[in-house]
């Protein structure tokens, strides 16, 4: 639309104004509780205790972070965490390709019915209880499986892989399987190189869905060994919840602290440093895997 | 040399044709049977996962007792369902899904929709994407961190919304505990995670829009305001429909991790949900045979919703939902 200059109603102007303020406004909105986080997560005893917009603290201090980096769970929970999402990543991915490349192919005996097998699940549950006894009757409570396995069979993720190996050009594979190569072989040399742009995408998504999973994380494994991100930043997030109000309770946290020789930290900052530390590594990686995450929803809007 | 064909009926040949067919797909069957090896993979998680909890809801019906198991443990005749019509809190807890998801559906669905309409309204592309990529952010935070954040931002001791409040000569109210605001806090924290991810398929619906529409709308006169309201807003409203249906047919589905990070006991009776109730009354303290059948309501109930509004929608229009 090459719209001229001098044509432009002053109307249309302001409107332009206004919107372009109206999504900066936005956008600060969006920003600037992570940045307070940030703040808190670097300011000393007391400088954030009070109401106000706080955009700036002269004195950064790194107390906090020597707490959050000295105790032992910050480390643990991190290798949980980054074991979880290599491991769960690969799992998924393994089990999502394996099912969608042999769903996309339309002379498949019995293929509709498979499909219709995958797809119910997405209308119909047995419900949290049901599983969680299942979970249990298996005897995964309190594995490394358990914070795996749930989470690497995805419908949705299947069925939009499917559609898109669909759309690969079935004469590629066959004269792959003419030069003599195994289905297994067609897979992983053929198939895979071509659906290389779903794959990062389901690979992303559902990095960040290991990455950011509590609730199975809570529920089938509370053992102190194999606690997650999620769960140590919302336990440590929860001690003092209720307490929030009573206002004494800064007073009990320094007394906890100070037992541990680290008086004078406010536990709002070890609660923001400890929440940065969690979504540090997405926050970093963002600007660069952004753009595939929207072209996954692309994908995903398609038909197949 | 000629050919007779032996005098067939139209069945026998109906029946041949079945069984060489049949035969056919059994070649097809063994040939490809190394696909079946690969879905065996999908197809197992599949079934362990997703269909064995499914025979396992059972225990909605019956006296559960770990023991015993799934099939051991005695029928109870319903008690389970008829406690569920008689319990105050399940049908709060029904009651507050329901008003909740309306909430949702009347003011944070069409929050994505007007921001792709400002966005689609904005020339410089640079600072559209910007803009765009600052709002998908809280997307990617899982609600364990977003309390931590909004916690912050909330508190009536600390924070800006409590600031603005004194601005204008009001109390900084404590939010996450003040039962009278806690939904509309659940639904403005909702808009505020999801609004700008919501966008993109809005966008994307955008995208495809013909340029030349805007080129002849303009040779009739149209303005931008006219273009916007025929031919931008058109563009969308299929999408819309699509998925204002789906956002419809889970009105009993309120985010679990978006209410169990945000609420406490204080605000229980406006904000515990079915899902909430499920997880405390069963997870919590055991009692796993009522709480599969809650589920179970739920999960039926959910089932009716959608095939009804896909049903309504099949009706009056050749697509469906699938």
């Amino acid at each position: 639309m090459a719209v001229v200059k001098g044509r432009e109603s002053i109307g249309s102007r302001l409107f332009d104004a206004g919107n372009y303020a109206f999504l900066l406004v936005l956008a600060v909105t969006f920003i600037y509780p992570f940045w307070t986080i940030i703040l808190q997560a670097f300011s000393p005893p007391d400088a954030l205790y009070r109401l106000g917009l706080h955009v700036w603290i002269s004195d950064w201090r790194l107390e906090p972070w020597y707490y959050v980096f000295q105790e032992e769970r910050v480390g643990l929970a991190y290798f949980n965490t980054i074991f979880r999402t290599v491991f769960g990543t690969l799992a998924s991915l393994l089990v999502t390709f394996t099912g969608a490349y042999a769903l996309s192919k339309r002379n498949l005996p019995f293929r509709a019915p498979i499909t219709a097998v995958y797809l119910m699940t997405l209308f119909f549950s047995g419900g949290l209880i049901p599983f969680y006894l299942l979970i249990r009757g298996l005897g995964l409570i309190n594995t490394r499986l358990v914070l795996i396995l749930p989470l690497a069979i995805n419908v949705f993720n299947i069925i939009i892989a499917r559609n898109f190996l669909m759309t690969i050009d079935q004469a590629m594979e066959d004269s792959a399987v003419i030069d003599g190569a195994g289905y297994w072989r067609v897979l992983f040399r053929i198939m895979v190189p071509l659906s290389k742009p779903v794959i990062a995408v389901i690979a992303l998504w559902n990095a960040v869905s290991y990455w950011n999973e509590w609730f199975q994380a809570m529920i089938f494994a509370p053992k102190k060994h194999l606690q997650v991100l999620q769960m140590m930043v919302r336990e440590i997030l929860l001690r003092d919840r209720l307490v929030d109000q009573v206002d004494n309770f800064m007073a009990q946290m320094l007394e906890d602290l100070g037992e541990l020789g680290l008086a004078r930290i406010p536990p709002e900052s070890i609660q923001a440093a400890t929440v940065l530390v969690t979504i540090g590594p997405i926050i970093l990686l963002y600007p660069f895997v952004q753009k595939y995450f929207v072209k996954g929803v692309m994908l995903g809007s398609l038909k197949g | 040399m000629s050919f007779i064909a032996p005098a067939e009926t139209q069945e026998d040949l109906a029946r041949r044709y079945k069984v060489i067919l049949r035969r056919q797909t059994m070649r097809r069957f063994l040939r490809m049977r190394s696909f079946y090896v690969l879905l065996s993979l999908s197809l197992g998680l599949l079934i362990l996962l997703k269909y064995v909890p499914i025979y396992g809801a059972l225990i909605a019906f019956k006296d559960f007792n770990v023991t015993k198991g799934i099939l051991g443990s005695p029928w109870n005749d319903f008690a389970h369902f008829r406690r569920l019509t008689a319990d105050p809190f399940f049908l709060r807890v029904v009651w507050n899904t329901f008003w909740l998801s309306v909430l949702r559906i009347v003011f944070a669905f069409p929050a994505p929709v007007i921001l792709a309409l400002l966005l689609n309204e904005v020339r410089n592309t640079a600072y559209k994407r910007t803009i765009q990529s600052i709002s998908y952010l809280p997307h990617f935070m899982s609600w364990v961190v977003l309390y931590g954040i909004f916690r912050e931002i909330l508190s009536s001791q600390r924070g800006v919304i409590g600031y603005l409040f004194t601005l204008v000569g009001l109390e900084p109210i404590n939010w996450l505990t003040n039962v009278p605001t806690f939904r509309g806090l659940i639904v403005v924290t909702g808009i505020w995670q999801s609004v700008g991810w919501g966008t993109i398929v809005f966008l994307a619906a955008l995208s495809s829009v013909d340029p030349e529409l805007y080129e002849s709308a303009e040779i009739d006169g149209a303005g931008r305001f006219a273009k916007a309201v025929r031919v931008t807003i058109p563009a969308m409203v299929p999408v819309i429909v699509i998925l204002l249906l789906l956002q419809v047919s889970k009105v009993l589905d309120e985010s679990f991790d978006q209410i169990f990070n945000l609420y406490n006991p204080l605000v229980y009776s406006v904000a515990d949900v079915i899902d909430t109730y499920i997880y405390r009354s069963g997870i919590v303290e055991g009692q796993y045979g009522y709480t599969a059948a809650v589920g179970l309501f739920k999960n039926v109930a959910g089932l009716i919703i959608v095939l009804g509004v896909n049903e309504a929608i099949r009706r009056r229009s050749e697509f469906g939902l699938w």
